[in-house]
This record gives structure tokens, sequence and C-alpha cells, in this order.
């Protein structure tokens, strides 16, 4: 009776976006607001000697304009961190205005309160900082070295080394007697996440009522209102937070921000509602980078090129303060680095320091592209070594197939796996011998075109999380996910989730989950999500968790509806529960199809209350929380084809073929998208994108016409196809896609590059290979 | 000024951009705002009926011209323009901020080129970020409507 789940079905988000009548924050018409803006550090670090507000005060349209020290009575509690990595972690203090230093550029300092956007803006300049400059820590060895130690009372730059080391004996013993061995440094360059849509923020007090509405551009609305409410001394019940239509987020807005919290409180203080929107500069200064590691990785193998070690030391750029999530990235990551391949020995260790740079946090894939990118790029670096074809390095160093938990030597438990397969489909898309062949041509006949083949055989973690395992890893928060099911009297469906779209199609996909399950059409079925209000419980959306654990959730609560209504239905056909079967959303006695009672006639029964079994509750309703036992493990194989121009550097991309394994798909439509998008942020990575700052701490790419998001011209088009692994995880077998594309693409792109210019003597090219770094590696090959 | 076929006469501050004219005065929110520095395509608009970035011009430079904005792309009885149907079947948008500026652009660039190749998409889309799709499903869903509008 599957007859929902797998299709293609066209969105519903769809109508209200085409039209313009889906409302993001700033569309949002809120009479009566004052608009913020905020003063920002112009340098990278300073002692502030003194601010003068006055002419900002005296600019038209200004309320007020507030310092740091100003508004200390305002915080009950420093902004947040949501993971203690090591009992020692260092952990800089950090409140929505600096008081007394600056520590990036873009560090707010004091904020502006005016009539309108403009007359804030128009203001801004009335605030005289007087820096005194200190001298600024940008490059993450010289952090290390404690040269000069940004904040003072820690004594030291780096926060904290947290290493994974299970045997580092056997380890050191497997480099030892290795046949062969490989050493890497690679450089995560920061990144700009840039959804198209800047953060905006907008706080509705009801002074006499004593409640606050917080409109956000937010991917977390449930997480933060915990936040807000602890970090403002307000009382949870009295925060409602709506993230309203969210134009994307990336991980960008998996946070609590200092311009949130200044709406909150600003509101609570001059009792009218407050909002400020994000201008793109503020954008690529202040809200999150990503990225920024420096990857120190060795393999150790035998003589048949079988890996029997990985070793590891990270350093992680965390920037000025933490924010959120900022020490847990590259720890996320740090379970990855023997990647799909059946590596016995493994050690991770990695220490992050402060910089005078954007602080760092979760950018799609958060620690796991990282990983993904550099084991991946050891293999190719194993496979020329040993005179191998990197298809081949990988096949005889894939875990073999297993359905059910693989125990690896990070010390987690894959849930379901089977690498060769998806390996194999993509070579034969992408017609892998027909290139080599194409490739040697080129080659013998002296081109200076040269053709490169990269694969990246990618695993991830998804499905955060299993709230145990969350604790062991020292986050404060679990990794649950809630929903509400209502079946109403006229049979429709309302479905609650606490998970938060913001571009993801939940509406379509969650009522696909609920039509299935319950034999309605999704068209019957509404999904309501990202309101405090509507839907309490929530951990919301990030870590391509959605499905696997929201998407459960949904089920689950349609099980538990099944079987309320079951009993119900049974008393009122007088039958045995056990008597009933539930197909095609009605009951029906076994041997007796002909009687019958369709799931709307039970919703209406639990209505009316008048014929229910003794001690029923009334109504058709259920409530779940889900807490899944173990993460997912989501694989494929991508190739990358591409042609470098030896003369110039110029890298064409010819063709990209991804065959991924996300498990069980609800919306193979969705599926494509999640993939497509994440591929072009890997290949951006790869290609074109950098937050770049110069020795003093300045951004160098703060606009969309510096840093440099990939466009329609310079993407190819791209051939997807899929193996099914279901996982174990989860009723549903889904394993999550949202980060999937990313974490394999850069390293594709990467490897088909190096792949390309190997006769050349090119062992490595930095990320974004922009032509310049290419024509450089090529120069530096040639005269070495 | 002519918007979505209703004419408005306003007073406004010279210094104000057409993207918050649009928005603020006249409430028409659809089209969007991504950057500022005519990077990102979002505030497409059609003006006299080519495709103009709206946060590059002033209100006033659009004195008297005849403008279009996402909000006037459907017919009246509500039916959905060729290119907001080839975007819906064809999953081209996903957290939809681009999709204004990018439907815009593109109804623009069907009207200059009525068939175009792929590669002529997306040239001819360069000016107009999507971050969400890898532009795969927007460039069949621009070649799609130029199929039903043959």
């Amino acid at each position: 009776m599957t007859t929902v789940l797998g299709q293609r079905l066209l969105r519903r988000e769809d109508a209200e976006i085409l039209t313009g009548e889906a409302k993001y924050v700033d569309d949002l018409a809120i009479p009566g607001a004052l608009w913020l803006a905020l003063v920002r550090s112009p340098v990278a670090r300073a002692r502030v000697r003194s601010i003068d507000t006055s002419a900002a005060v005296a600019s038209p349209g200004v309320v007020a304009v507030y310092t740091g020290e100003d508004l200390a009575g305002e915080w009950v509690a420093p902004l947040p961190v949501a993971l203690t990595a090591t009992p020692d972690q260092k952990v800089p203090a950090h409140y929505p205005l600096t008081s007394g230093t600056v520590n990036y550029v873009g560090d707010p300092v004091a904020v502006v309160v005016a009539t309108t956007r403009q007359a804030a803006n128009d203001a801004l300049a009335g605030v005289v900082v007087d820096y005194d400059e200190l001298p600024a820590v940008v490059d993450l060895e010289d952090s290390l070295s404690d040269r000069v130690v940004i904040h003072e009372d820690l004594g030291t730059n780096a926060s904290y080394t947290w290493p994974l080391q299970p045997d580092e004996a056997a380890v050191d013993a497997a480099f030892a007697s290795a046949a062969h061995t490989v050493k890497e440094r690679f450089i995560q360059q920061r990144l700009i996440p840039s959804a198209m849509e800047p953060r905006g923020a907008a706080a509705v007090p009801a002074p006499f009522g004593g409640t606050y509405t917080l409109y956000t551009s937010t991917q977390i609305p449930h997480i933060l209102r915990v936040l807000l409410a602890l970090t403002l001394g307000i009382s949870e019940t009295k925060i409602r937070v709506v993230a309203p239509a969210v134009g994307g987020g990336f991980g960008a807005k998996l946070n609590i921000y200092p311009e949130e919290v200044l709406c909150l409180a600003l509101a609570r203080k001059l009792k009218q509602p407050v909002r400020w929107t994000e201008t793109r500069s503020e954008n690529t200064q202040a809200s999150i980078h990503g990225r920024g590691q420096v990857q120190d990785i060795e393999l150790a193998a035998d003589a048949e090129g079988k890996v029997t070690a990985v070793r590891v030391k990270l350093i992680g750029d965390m920037g000025a303060y933490f924010r959120l999530l900022t020490p847990a990235i590259p720890i996320l990551g740090g379970f990855l680095y023997h990647g799909v391949y059946d590596i016995p020995n493994y050690s991770f260790s990695c220490t992050s320091v402060f910089t005078n740079l954007n602080p760092t946090d979760a950018y799609r894939g958060a620690g796991r592209p990282e990983a993904s990118y550099a084991i991946e790029r050891c293999m190719d670096s194993l496979a020329a070594q040993m005179g191998k074809d990197p298809a081949d390095i990988r096949r005889i160093n894939f875990i073999p197939r297993f359905d059910n938990g693989h125990a690896t030597a990070a010390g987690l438990s894959f849930d379901s796996g089977n690498y060769e397969p998806a390996l194999d489909k993509a070579l034969e898309i992408v017609g892998y011998e027909g290139l080599r062949k194409e490739q040697t041509q080129r080659r013998e006949s002296g081109s200076t075109k040269h053709l490169g083949i990269g694969l990246s055989s990618y695993m991830e973690i998804c499905g955060l999380a299993p709230s145990r395992i969350m604790a062991a890893l020292g986050a404060v928060a679990g990794g649950w996910e809630s929903a509400t099911v209502r079946v109403l009297p006229t049979g429709k469906v309302e479905v609650v989730t606490g998970t938060t779209p913001h571009g993801q199609a939940h509406e379509t996909c969650w009522a696909m989950i609920v039509a299935e399950k319950l034999g309605c059409a999704p068209d019957d079925v509404e999904v309501l999500h990202s309101d405090t209000a509507i839907s309490p419980h929530g951990l919301d959306t990030y870590g391509s968790r959605s499905l696997a654990v929201g998407g459960t959730a949904v089920a689950l609560g349609c099980d538990k509806i099944i079987a309320k209504a079951r009993a119900i239905a049974a008393h009122q056909m007088e039958v045995a529960e056990g008597d009933l079967e539930f197909a095609n959303g009605a009951f029906s006695v076994k041997g007796t199809p002909e009687k019958t009672m369709p799931m709307a006639g039970v919703a209406f029964a639990a209505f009316q209350a008048h014929n229910l079994p003794d001690g029923m509750e009334p109504n058709l309703t259920a409530e779940t929380s889900y807490d899944p036992p173990n993460f997912t493990f989501p694989f494929g194989t991508h190739v990358c084809v591409v042609e470098v121009d030896e003369e110039t550097g110029r890298v064409d991309l010819l063709n990209y073929v991804a065959v991924d394994d996300c498990g069980n798909q609800v919306n193979p439509l969705i599926v494509e998208g999640q993939v497509h998008g994440g591929i072009v942020q890997g290949l951006g990575q790869a290609l074109f994108e950098e937050a770049a700052y110069d020795e003093n701490g300045n951004l160098l790419t703060s606009t969309l016409a510096d840093y440099l998001v990939p466009s329609a011209a310079e993407m190819p088009n791209f051939t997807l196809d899929s193996t099914v692994t279901p996982s174990p995880s989860n009723p549903l077998g889904a394993k999550g896609v949202g980060e999937a594309g990313t974490i394999a693409a850069a390293q594709a792109a990467i490897n088909a590059i190096v792949d390309a210019l190997r006769p050349l003597g090119v062992n490595d090219v930095r990320m974004p290979a922009s032509p310049q770094r290419v024509w450089t590696a090529i120069q530096e090959a040639k005269g070495a | 000024m002519t918007v979505n076929g209703s004419t408005d006469e306003h007073e406004v501050e010279p210094r104000l951009l057409l993207v918050f004219y649009l928005r603020e005065v006249l409430g028409l929110t659809g089209t969007k705002i991504g950057c500022d520095t005519t990077s990102c395509g979002a505030c497409t608009v059609l003006l006299d009926g080519e495709s103009v970035k709206s946060c590059t011009m002033f209100a006033v430079q659009a004195d008297g011209a005849d403008i279009t904005t996402i909000e006037g792309l459907a017919g009246a009885d509500g039916e959905f323009h060729r290119m907001q149907q080839a975007f819906h079947e064809n999953h081209g948008l996903q957290c939809g901020y681009c999709t204004a500026g990018m439907v815009m652009a593109a109804v623009s660039l069907l009207e200059e080129h009525p068939n175009p190749t792929e590669a002529d998409v997306r040239e001819g889309l360069e000016g107009n970020l999507c971050r969400c799709t890898g532009y795969h499903n927007i460039v069949k869903s621009v070649l799609a409507a130029a199929e039903a509008g043959r």
C-alpha cells in the first residue's frame, strides 16, 4: 500500500514564495517599531579609551544610544556556549555589546536606536569611539605561540585540546611497520555561509501583558527561546519566538546573536517594538564564518595499500569569542577522519585557538566536510604514491557491507553501509575508463589542457542526535525531536513539528509521511512549525537531522494515532481490536472487509465523545518525542571531471556525477535539490570562496562583489543517482541529505585538479583553487 | 510611476532607492534585498519590460516608468505566469529569498532570447545569486518556461 513515500511530489511551499506572499522578517509590517543600528569596531584588537555618543544622540530621529556599559544591567548571563569540550576549556567573556575592548573587525561596541532604519544608520557616524589599537593575532600558529594573548584573563590563546586517541601505542606501531606513509597539511580556509537573506530580528513587547514576541531569521526558534530566557532573565513563558519565512541558514542562523538579544532587551527597556535588519557587509563581518582549520594528517599503509592507521592533528580557528557551537565544530569531524575505510588504528586531536577574527561556528557540514576532505585527499596521495588507480585504493580499503552496526576505530557505531556499489555506479555513469583513456591520450599528445578526474567517497554523521551521546560529548542539550498529530473532527490532519524548515520542504514531506501512515491525501495534512506558541517543543533544524529525527517523530505520532483510533473503532464496531486491520485510511474487520470505519469517522467519534471506551480521553491527538538510538551515516561517491589549462591555471568543470545514499527517500525531488545546492557550496569552497583577512585582521571580502558565491555561469549541470541502504537507526530508514553535497564536493574538485596536474609534479593546490593558485602550483612544481 | 498596473504618486527623498520605495512606501515586499553592492539580484524587477536591480536605482529615476514586481506577475485570475509555473514544476526554488529576483530576471531573459540554450540561461542569470539550488533546477525551469512559450 506504499503510495506516497518515494514520490516526486511538488512543493506546497512554492505558491506563496513565487507570488511574493511569503513574509521574511524584514517584510513584516510592525507599527511603531524603532530601528537599531550597531556601531562596530573598525579594528581587530583595541582597548576602547572612550565613547562619545553626544553627536549621535542629537541626530534626527534618534531615540537613544547605548554602550556596553549602559546595558550591562540588562544581561543576567553572557552569550551562551552549548558545548564544553574539555573540563579546562577556556571561554572568553562575551556579551551582546563589548565593554572596554574589541577583538575583531565588526565587534559591536554601541547601538543606536532611532525611529527609522535610515535615521539609525545616519547616526552611526555620530558615535565617536577612541580606540587604543593593540597588536592583533590572525594566524593560527602565531596564536598558538601566545606571542600575543588576546584575552589576557585567560592567560593563553588555546581554548582546549581535545584528544580522541584510543590506543596511541598501536598507532605508533602501525606507522613504525608501515610500507607506505602519507603526510599532508591541508588548509581549510574560512568561509562565509552567505544565506541570501541577511539576518533580521524584530521584538514586539506587550508592556502591560508582560509578554514578548521575537520574530527572527533563525533555524532554531525553540532553542533560542530557552537561551533568551537564560540570557535576559525573562521567564520562558513570556517569550514567544517566531521564525517566519527564513531565507536560508546553512548553519549561520543556528545561533543566539547579539542583535536578537539587543532587540529583545531594548524592547523591554523602551516598551516599544525594536527591529534590526543586517546589511550584507555586517553579515560577512559578524555573522559566523565556517571552517578555519589547519589539518595535519598522516596515513600508514601496508605493502598492498591497505591503510592501517590514521593520525590527525588539527588547529581550529575559533575567532575572537565563542558563539553557540564554536568549540564543537572540529570535534564533530573528529570521529570521521577514517572515512568509509576499515582503518583499525586511529588518533585525532584538536587544539582550538582564539584569533582576532570573526567567530567561527557551524557551516553546512560543520566539521565533517573538513574530515572527509582530508581523508579523501590522502587516499589520492596514497594511490599516486603507490602507482594505483584512486578507485582501486578505495575499493581495497572500504569497510565491507554491513546492515546493522559497524564499530569504528574512532569509537562510533556506523548504522549501515555499502560503499562499493555507490562508487561503481558513479564511475559507470561518468564513463571512468573512457576518461582515463582520454587523459592518457591528452598527456601523450603533449596537450596543455589537462584532464583530471577526482573521486570522493565521502561519509558523514547526521541525524543529530542521540541525547546520551550528546551528553558524553559535553553538549548542554540533547537531540530528540517532537511531533503532535491531530486528526480534526472533519478528518483533516494537523501536524505540529519541532523542526524549523528554511527551504527544506518539511511541510511537503511531513505531509507525505502522514499521508502514508494514515492513508489520507497529503493535501489533507497541514504542517505547523517555527513558532514556539504553536509548536512548544522542538530542537529545530541543522545537522541533516530533520527527517531522521523530526520526520520519525511524525511517523511515530501517527502510529500512536492509529493505536488510539483502533481502540475507538473496535469499541464502536463492537469487535476486538485484534480483529481490525488498518489500511487505506480505514479500519476493517478481518474476513469481513465490507465492515469498515474510516479514520475520519473515528476522528469525529473521538470529537463527539458520545461513545468512547471507558476511561478514554476524547479527541484523536497524539504527542511524541523521539530520541534516536544512534546517529545516521549517509555516504556516497562523487566524481568531478575538470580540464585544467596549464598555461593560465584556469579550471573548467566538465562533468559532475553524484551517487548518494541517504537511506530511504521520502521525496527524491527534494533530495536532489538538497544535493545540487550542497555540491555548489562544496565547489564554491574548492574553487572560489575565501573569507580573506589582511595581516591586521581586516576582512578583504566583505561584499558579494569580493566574496565569490558561485553563479549559474560558473556551474555545470549535475548527474545524480543514488543507492539505498536503509538506516536501522530509525523506522523510516532515512539518513539525511542536507549536507551531503557540501561534504562530498570540495575534495572531488581538488582531487580532480591534482589528478590533472600530477604528471607536472603538482601534489596539492590550496583552496580556493583560483587560476592564480593553480598556475603558481604548476610553476613551483616545474621549478622544483 | 505605474507598478503592477496601478499608478501611484508619492513625494520621496532624493536618496530613496527604488527597492525601498517598492517595499516600504508601496508595501510590495516580494522584492528582496540581499546585498549592498548590486551583486545578488534579489531585488530584480522589470522596468519598462527590462530587468533592473532596484537597489541600484533611485526611486526618482523611475519617475513615470512602468514597473512589474513579482506580485504583478501572475494573471488577474491568479493563474501563474509560465515562469512561476516552471519554477514550481522543476523545483527551482528552496528558501525562496532569491526567487522573486531570479524569476523576474528569467522573464526578462526570455523576452530577449525566446529560445535560449543552457549556456545562454546560465550566462543570462549570472547577476542573480542563489545559495540553495545550485542553479541546476533554476536553469531547468527557465528552459522549461521557454519551451512552454513556444
